[in-house]
């Protein structure tokens, strides 16, 4: 494989948006994820949970190759995006990271006004229309725009917590991708921002594929689909235990360590 | 414990294994305090004297005796500073000798010059006004009556008058042979071109290096050896960066330098101790200040916004234009103030460069020999005469109000792009 990889979209096809195959992370030769193998479903909610180490955040991150900007990681195994590998030779990161967005922890908009955070990413891809109508739509399916539709030239940084994230989801909306990936996306917020930032998701999720790692089990209870639960190994590298639709995982658990997990006896 | 040690110490409570000892531990609190507090003081106390010794020196009495008195040289009742450019060429011609002239008329002709010149040429030539003694400004304040009456007695053609050595004329006037001639036009002039080489040699290089120090370079042994010299560079001794000047710049790179071989300037007379050396010789001095402190304002920069970028499908060029630059902006820019004013301050190495101290001829370009504010006053000072010493303290105020405005302007630039 040479070149330029383009990856195909053929949505009605595939049942898939994207898939991990044997995959493995290190840092430098320390290894934070070891042989995942799990397939992400399209336009659902996939939840990683379990303990802090546990390599969920370093899995998101392997999602896009976001892992790469840390200069001692790098992957080895499969990551199938629409039947590509995205680690194979050839296939740029940039591209990669258009297609597979991402929504950060704490909140980190541009030092930039609320304009210029949603359309820079389009622009910066060369987008073709009407950027104006873009940053409307993106604002809109962000649940943001009545908020901020007056304030499109003010800065970023002067919304409150709640709004600051929901302007990185339009401003990764923007950019139209097929799977969103979101870090734990309302562990720095209160408890009213992050209802809202759920039922988003809920939203999100008709035209988008969701994956969100979270500390919370409530909340990957009420806001996801599916549930892959990790666990750290004897070497502390992350495996993955029990994987499966939410309601099974949090009603009946395969493995006991799983059910350790949710009913609260350790993590 | 007993009742009387807790009387005495009442927050001590030995009874769970805590001696609490608070007054002690204050009591160590308040004698770092007042330490902190006086060494405080004492910088402020040295800044105060420094500027005491500069103010004193710059304003005072002086007795000027004229060797020819101006009212003489009026032309029909027309005094001397009203006179034309025409009439003050005539008197010059009348009070010095054919050769002397000849020698002005080459070094630029008449025709060329102002009327302001060649009516400083007259004082300089023909009214030859000396400065006899000066006083500092508390002697001049607090011992007038003795003055007076010490210059009434051992000089008596000399007129006693209240002289600001930091006048208009004196940031107009080149530099002089006479104290009471000599301005500091040409060394800011000087100082200006060189700072401006400077700047413009520096800041792309110093800002580029620290782009690909902080964002491209890898983590090897070799950018790790780079990194340790460029800090130990910093802390070089400026003349050994003379050293480096006067062979690389004004000796092997003479040509260029000097500005034969563009033909800009007379073929003959030129050499290498130009203002282009000079500012490359401060631009490789500050160079290492400048790619530190860009390199720390790059750092600075938090990590979230390039990963918010490089979420987006950004490159790493777009990310490090769009949002890395701008958000270290306001700390480059500080810094590269900070390492010009330290430039604008510098002497040795352009002492060691071959800085004239002797330029009346304003520079005009990278080409010319050139002299700055503190080869100025470091040749001043050295001089005997004690009028030199009132010129020195006044080009000193110069200087600082020069390297004082240029820290106003990082200040200001800093918050200008802070806020956004």
């Amino acid at each position: 494989m040479v070149g330029e990889v383009c990856f195909v979209n053929n949505k009605s096809t595939n049942e898939f948006a994207i898939e991990a195959r044997g995959l493995n992370v290190f840092y430098g030769s320390f290894r934070a994820v070891k042989d995942i193998t799990l397939t992400v479903r399209r336009n659902q909610i996939t939840a990683f949970i379990g303990p802090s180490g546990c390599g969920k955040s370093t899995l998101l991150r392997a999602f896009n190759r976001m892992n790469e900007l840390i200069p001692t990681a790098h992957a080895a195994g499969e990551v199938l995006y629409h039947g590509q590998n995205i680690y194979a030779p050839g296939v740029d990161p940039v591209e990669v990271r258009r297609r597979i967005g991402m929504v950060f922890q704490k909140p980190n908009p541009f030092p930039k006004t609320i304009y210029e955070n949603v359309a820079w990413g389009a622009a910066i891809n060369g987008y073709r229309g009407n950027l104006a109508d873009l940053v409307e739509q993106s604002l809109r399916q962000a649940a943001l725009w009545d908020e901020v539709k007056d304030k499109l030239r003010q800065s970023a940084l002067a919304l409150s917590g709640g709004q600051q994230q929901r302007l990185c989801i339009a401003r990764a909306i923007a950019v139209k991708p097929d799977i969103i990936l979101m870090d734990e996306p309302a562990s720095a917020l209160d408890p009213i921002a992050t209802l809202k930032i759920e039922e988003l998701m809920r939203e999100l999720a008709q035209n988008y594929t969701i994956i969100i790692v979270t500390h919370n089990m409530q909340q990957a209870a009420r806001a996801s689909d599916f549930t892959a639960f990790l666990l750290m190994d004897e070497d502390r590298a992350g495996t993955l235990i029990e994987y499966g639709p939410t309601r099974q995982i949090f009603t009946r658990p395969k493995d006991q360590r799983t059910e350790d997990y949710i009913t609260g006896r350790f993590g | 414990m007993t009742s009387s040690a807790s009387q005495t110490r009442p927050t001590t409570q030995e009874v769970d294994g805590f001696d609490a000892r608070l007054v002690e531990r204050k009591r160590t609190g308040a004698i770092w305090h007042s330490v902190f507090v006086a060494a405080t003081l004492i910088g402020i106390i040295a800044l105060m004297a420094l500027l005491y010794t500069v103010i004193v020196q710059s304003f005072g009495l002086a007795a000027v005796e004229n060797k020819t008195d101006p009212a003489t040289l009026a032309v029909n009742g027309v005094p001397l500073e009203a006179l034309d450019k025409e009439e003050l060429v005539e008197i010059l011609q009348a009070g010095i000798s054919a050769g002397v002239m000849r020698r002005y008329e080459s070094e630029q002709p008449f025709a060329e010059r102002t009327r302001e010149n060649v009516y400083a040429l007259v004082l300089e030539r023909i009214v030859q006004p000396k400065v006899v003694g000066s006083w500092s400004l508390t002697d001049s304040l607090f011992r007038r009556s003795a003055i007076e009456a010490e210059v009434a007695q051992e000089h008596p053609q000399a007129k006693l008058v209240f002289r600001s050595w930091l006048r208009p004329t004196f940031l107009t006037q080149p530099q002089a042979s006479v104290p009471e001639l000599a301005g500091v036009r040409t060394a800011i002039l000087g100082s200006l071109w060189t700072i401006l080489i400077t700047l413009l040699i520096a800041f792309p290089i110093g800002v580029g290096a620290a782009i690909y120090l902080e964002e491209y370079a890898g983590d090897s042994w070799l950018t790790r050896a780079i990194q340790t010299n460029i800090t130990n560079l910093a802390g070089v001794p400026s003349i050994i960066y003379g050293m480096l000047g006067l062979t690389i710049f004004v000796r092997m790179l003479e040509p260029l330098t000097g500005g034969a071989l563009f033909g800009a300037v007379d073929q003959t007379t030129a050499n290498g101790r130009t203002i282009l050396s000079a500012g490359l010789t401060l631009a490789l001095l500050i160079l290492p200040l400048l790619i530190i402190n860009s390199q720390e304002a790059i750092r600075a920069v938090p990590r979230s916004l390039r990963q918010a970028s490089y979420g987006l499908g950004a490159t790493q060029w777009q990310t490090i234009w769009h949002h890395v630059l701008p958000s270290a902006l306001p700390g480059i820019l500080t810094g590269n103030i900070l390492a010009i004013s330290r430039a604008i301050g510098e002497t040795a190495p352009l002492v060691v460069i071959g800085a004239s101290t002797f330029i009346v001829i304003d520079p005009n370009g990278p080409f010319a020999k050139f002299t700055t504010l503190p080869i100025q006053i470091y040749q001043w000072t050295a001089r005997p005469q004690a009028e030199f010493r009132n010129i020195a303290a006044a080009a000193i105020v110069v200087l600082l109000v020069m390297l004082l405005s240029l820290n106003a302007a990082a200040v200001l630039l800093r918050n200008r792009y802070s806020r956004w």
